[in-house]
């Protein structure tokens, strides 16, 4: 007893297949769709805040864990006449300039931000791509800024404003204030021992631990607190949320 | 011709089993092909910790001068039409490592491909997590999938294997209580592969890692975690294969028709 053939049979697979992959990329492209599969991201969000204390450290690894090359990603060199001029005297005229809902705003130099207390963490990188990498970083945590600055009340992210450009676009990140606060939330200005290189975000990047790799703004140039991240880029947090369908938090 | 059954005889497979095999089945599938998409990002795999570009990959899949290439360990195989370089759709040559037959969405979109593993990550990992709770509650488990000290004896393992090789014993094994084999099978899919699944994907995860640090050390790293991810998701592909085999010598209407509306009799579904 023979119901179908079996060329009927690989045919028939070969269209599902092909309307099964076809259905797919429809509904990838459907807006309705794509907010429902981004609810997953607001479960993520809920529940790795919800487990353990918020304030929970990223691991810590040895010196002798270290990745033998710490790799680059994204903007390798943001390239403009300005950043080349001051990375030819060593980013001394760079200036970090914390803008928005401050009680104080603040413009601080490199060296000012190196006189200030310092941490060293040696942490793993982790990049939504899938690969890793172990560096040690050191800079001045993010909540001695805030400290100093002061947040008005009505403040809930904070915006990291860089100097490189992707595709004609200014990069830029957001975090909210938790991450903000936590004590592993460092602007770094060295990596492995050595002034940060280029292609990994001289001057200045953030470290966000707890995050992926795109959270980590590279060649940092300013901090904007907001009450919302509506108005800034296309309002979704981030140069690859802007771009792509990239999560605002990236905790997984 | 359907049966009226005059006292209610228990269904081949009961509701939560046949409610979750075919959430579980479409999870799986979207789960396979949308990671697929993720690993098309980076696809080389590392034991360790840590793992880029600089570092020794026991696995690769990459393209050079238009050849597709596979590297497991020392071992070169070209895959020219399947990984690393293929056709698509339009006939343009694509280096992604996994071609786009493959792939959720069919086209690279890192974004998209996460978006779809984490939302059928959640129905899967809950639909488990009902489903072993239920199963345990009903006393599934403890009925069907329990193995008695006869069962473990070499000679009967042995015969096991072999029925599974003899057309006419896959035929006759319909209806009866599942064998040593498929026991072992459907234990180690359901009590192992699916939770180290759910277990190395949270690994990979930056906030995990913060909140509980012993899943790295209990997987060697998040590299390691990674490579034992894409491994047992290949398992899966392979126990699916052999329970695909199975059900189509078996009698593949009968058998999806039972998973569908419960079928008769106790046990010896595949």
């Amino acid at each position: 007893m023979t119901i179908f053939t079996r060329r009927q049979l690989i045919s028939s697979a070969a269209i599902g297949g092909g309307s099964l992959l076809s259905g797919c990329d429809a509904l990838t492209r459907n807006a309705a769709f794509q907010d429902i599969l981004a609810s997953a991201e607001t479960a993520n969000f809920a529940v790795q805040r919800a487990l353990g204390d918020r304030m929970e450290l990223a691991s810590e690894y040895r010196a002798t864990d270290l990745s033998p090359v710490f790799r680059a990603n994204g903007t390798r060199d943001p390239g403009t006449s300005d950043y080349r001029a001051s990375a030819a005297q060593g980013f001394a005229n760079w200036q970090l300039r914390l803008t928005g809902l401050f009680v104080r705003p603040q413009i601080f130099s490199l060296v000012a931000l190196q006189s200030l207390p310092q941490r060293t963490q040696i942490t793993r990188h982790d990049c939504v791509e899938g690969w890793s990498a172990i560096g040690q970083w050191t800079g001045v945590p993010l909540k001695i800024l805030l400290d100093i600055a002061q947040l008005q009340a009505s403040a809930r992210f904070l915006v990291f404003h860089c100097a490189d450009r992707l595709g004609g676009r200014p990069y830029y990140e957001s975090i909210d204030l938790l991450d903000g606060f936590h004590p592993q939330t460092i602007l770094a200005h060295r990596l492995n021992g050595q002034p940060l290189p280029v292609a990994n975000g001289a001057p200045l990047r953030l470290r966000v631990e707890r995050q992926l790799g795109y959270k980590h703004a590279k060649y940092v140039t300013g901090v904007q607190a907001v009450a919302s991240l509506a108005g800034i880029g296309e309002g979704k947090g981030g140069y690859w949320q802007d771009v792509a369908n990239y999560e605002w938090y990236a905790g997984i | 011709m359907q049966e009226k059954a005059i006292a209610p005889v228990p269904p081949r497979h009961r509701l939560t089993t046949r409610l979750w095999h075919w959430i579980n089945a479409l999870c799986l599938l979207i789960l396979l092909m949308s990671g697929l998409t993720i690993f098309n990002a980076h696809p080389r795999l590392y034991w360790g910790e840590y793992g880029a570009n600089a570092d020794h990959a026991w696995m690769a899949v990459g393209s050079s001068d238009r050849i597709g290439y596979l590297r497991l360990g020392e071992m070169h195989i070209e895959t020219t039409g399947l990984l690393g370089n293929w056709q698509d759709s339009d006939g343009r040559t694509q280096t992604w490592a996994f071609p786009g037959w493959a792939t959720i969405p069919s086209y690279y979109s890192l974004a998209d491909g996460r978006r779809w593993h984490f939302f059928f990550a959640w129905i899967f990992s809950l639909g488990l997590a009902l489903f072993m709770i239920r199963s345990l509650w009903n006393r599934h488990i403890q009925k069907d999938l329990r193995m008695g000290r006869d069962e473990w004896r070499p000679a009967n393992i042995w015969r096991s294997i072999r029925d599974h090789s003899r057309i006419s014993a896959i035929q006759q094994s319909t209806g009866k209580p599942y064998n040593i084999v498929q026991k072992l099978s459907y234990i180690g899919v359901i009590f192992v592969l699916l939770p180290l699944m759910i277990m190395t994907g949270l690994t990979m995860s930056p906030a995990m890692d913060a909140n509980w640090p012993f899943l790295t050390e209990l997987l060697g790293g998040r590299q390691s975690a990674r490579s034992v991810h894409f491994i047992a998701a290949f398992l899966l592909v392979l126990f699916f294969l052999v329970h695909l085999l199975m059900v189509l010598l078996s009698g593949p209407l009968r058998q999806t028709r039972a998973m569908i509306t419960g079928g008769k009799g106790t046990g010896g579904g595949e």
